[in-house]
């Protein structure tokens, strides 16, 4: 009986190799083309806001996880995705706390990875936007007075506000749309000279390192299909309503942070449906809030909450898209 | 709102309340006052009246008046309750403890509406809705329809006292976090960045949820170090045996 190639073992007998920690630091990998153009685009500033989001999200996984789950690398995702929803002069201060937050009430308070309901750092960043509206909704443009020079008064101690510094700043394209019905010429919206949070700015970069992702299948390629198809969808039907009013698709796609939204927040493997049925469901939700959220909503931007609101239903989703056991005759559990 | 005085509240309310004071047990009076302030806490160990715990409690001032008018409510309705507790019918006890609730409210809404004109419009709705409050039914129902005046007026100034404790905690957190300010005066200079959220309706829900944190954190501690004397004391009456 020690022959090994006559032990049978319970299945499964293929893996695939791949855990927790190589996925997550893999996906850490991906995202430094991301950082690298953040940081090209709006200087020092940009690494070392994300550095201090990411601190805190790491230090709060150390202090209060009790599963060991640091080395794991997905309190440094959420840490730099949290960085990269941020405005380049944002305190550091308030970064930090954002990731605390986001890792804290986001993600241990529901018993750590794999737990947790919503998106770590898009909680966090609601709570930014939310506690400290003036500063999370100041956009340094990019390239503007040296690449050295800071964007913003990101050294201000904790509790103070930041000072107005001589930094120049403008509107998102997606708020000159809404409030100013002026459009942004597409190929600065492609390669990400506007003005915007880190990483919002370059939407092509972002599709090439989620596509590696997808092809890798670590990300379900459904989920940011169906998003874009519903954003360019529901896009081009008010488009043809209204062409001075509503903004076409191509628009739709490349302004803001739904490239961000789509590929890396919305695929966040425990917050996303486990069927493919239900990430279609899924993704064509989150498209859907977000035209509506971006057109009708007070706010210019909608990739955040509309992505939260369908977090909530990913449970939902999971037992409403169950496949059928193989064999049985209806749907099975029901529970 | 209604949904605050469901039975099982009425029943949790009886239930922290009456454990180990029985009617005729010797209780010293003392006892009946201090149990509301931290042990039998009503909002932070019984876990009544959240309702303007969670929604009135954004500034200090505001946190204050809302604790007071509690105050008056509970206090005169023990007492009221208290003293005519042999009058009334035991099935329509419920009725009458609502009636008599509702003339201190109506009492403590228009003086505030006098008094602190701009602190009532603040408050809005949730000064009538004291009437609706758990904690008052609760304390009816569990100790002032069944205890001598004096206890029960007694155990409402613990109890309100301990309301008013904690609408104080959350009223300083979250004004010194979300304004920067106590009791409208600046604590930190025009410097200070407000935490907006603080003050809006998810601040209250962050705020308690870490206040009740705090607590639970107190309580456990304590119930560990009082198990680990235990264990000690009867090690050294081992050894000594």
């Amino acid at each position: 009986m020690s022959n090994p190639s006559l032990l049978i073992t319970a299945s499964p007998h293929l893996a695939a190799g791949d855990s927790t920690p190589k996925i997550m630091w893999t996906v850490v990998a991906s995202l430094a083309p991301i950082v690298a153009v953040a940081t090209y685009f709006f200087g020092p500033s940009a690494p070392l806001v994300m550095a201090a989001a990411t601190a805190g999200a790491v230090v709060t996984e150390r202090a209060f996880d009790r599963r060991g789950t640091l080395h794991d690398g997905s309190a440094v995702i959420t840490g730099i995705l949290l960085g990269l929803t941020l405005p380049a002069g944002l305190p550091l201060w308030m970064a930090f706390t954002g990731g605390a937050f986001g890792i804290g009430i986001g993600k241990l308070v529901f018993g750590g990875l794999g737990q947790n309901v919503f998106n770590p750092a898009l909680l966090g960043r609601a709570f930014l936007q939310a506690a400290f509206p003036v500063a999370m909704t100041t956009w340094p443009v990019p390239a503007a007075g040296g690449w050295w020079s800071l964007r913003g008064d990101i050294f201000a101690l904790p509790f103070a506000s930041p000072r107005a510094l001589e930094t120049v700043t403008g509107a998102t394209p997606l708020g000159r749309m809404k409030f100013d019905l002026q459009a942004t010429p597409l190929l600065d919206l492609v390669l990400g000279t506007t003005s915007g949070s880190l990483g919002e700015t370059s939407g092509l970069l972002i599709l090439l390192c989620g596509g590696y992702l997808a092809l890798r299948n670590y990300l379900n390629w459904r989920i940011p299909a169906s998003i874009f198809a519903a954003v360019a969808i529901v896009a081009t039907g008010l488009h043809a309503l209204d062409p001075a009013r509503y903004p076409g698709a191509a628009f739709m796609l490349f302004s803001g942070g739904l490239m961000l939204g789509a590929m890396y927040m919305a695929t966040d493997l425990v917050t996303s449906p486990v069927t493919n049925p239900g990430c279609w469901i899924f993704g064509a939700a989150i498209g859907l809030l977000v035209v509506v959220i971006r057109i009708w909503g007070g706010l210019a931007e909608g990739v955040m909450y509309s992505i939260l609101i369908v977090n909530a239903f990913v449970p939902l989703l999971n037992r409403w898209t169950q496949p059928r056991l193989f064999g049985s005759a209806g749907r099975t559990v029901r529970s | 709102m209604s949904g605050e005085v469901s039975p099982a509240d009425l029943h949790c309310g009886a239930h922290g309340a009456s454990a180990g004071v029985g009617p005729r047990r010797a209780v010293p009076p003392g006892e009946d006052l201090v149990k509301g302030f931290w042990r039998e806490n009503p909002v932070l160990v019984q876990l009544l009246g959240l309702c303007p715990t969670l929604a009135v409690t954004n500034s200090v001032a505001n946190s204050a008046v809302m604790g007071i008018a509690t105050f008056f409510v509970l206090v005169g309705s023990s007492l009221l309750v208290s003293a005519s507790r042999r009058f009334i019918p035991n099935e329509v006890r419920i009725t009458s403890y609502i009636l008599i609730i509702a003339t201190f409210v109506s009492i403590a809404e228009m003086a505030l509406q006098a008094l602190v004109p701009d602190i009532h419009k603040a408050l809005g709705a949730f000064v009538a809705l004291i009437v609706v409050n758990c904690i008052i039914l609760g304390r009816q129902e569990a100790f002032a329809g069944r205890n001598p005046v004096g206890r029960s007026v007694l155990d409402a100034v613990g109890m309100g006292s301990g309301f008013m404790i904690a609408m104080l905690i959350m009223g300083s957190v979250r004004e010194v976090l979300g304004s920067g300010t106590f009791l409208g005066v600046s604590l930190f200079g025009p410097g200070f960045e407000p935490w907006v959220i603080m003050v809006l309706p998810p601040g209250g829900f962050f705020t308690l949820a870490f206040v009740l944190l705090t607590v639970a954190w107190f309580k456990r501690r304590k119930a560990l170090k009082a198990r680990e004397a235990e264990r000690h004391d009867v090690a050294v009456v081992e050894r000594a045996a």
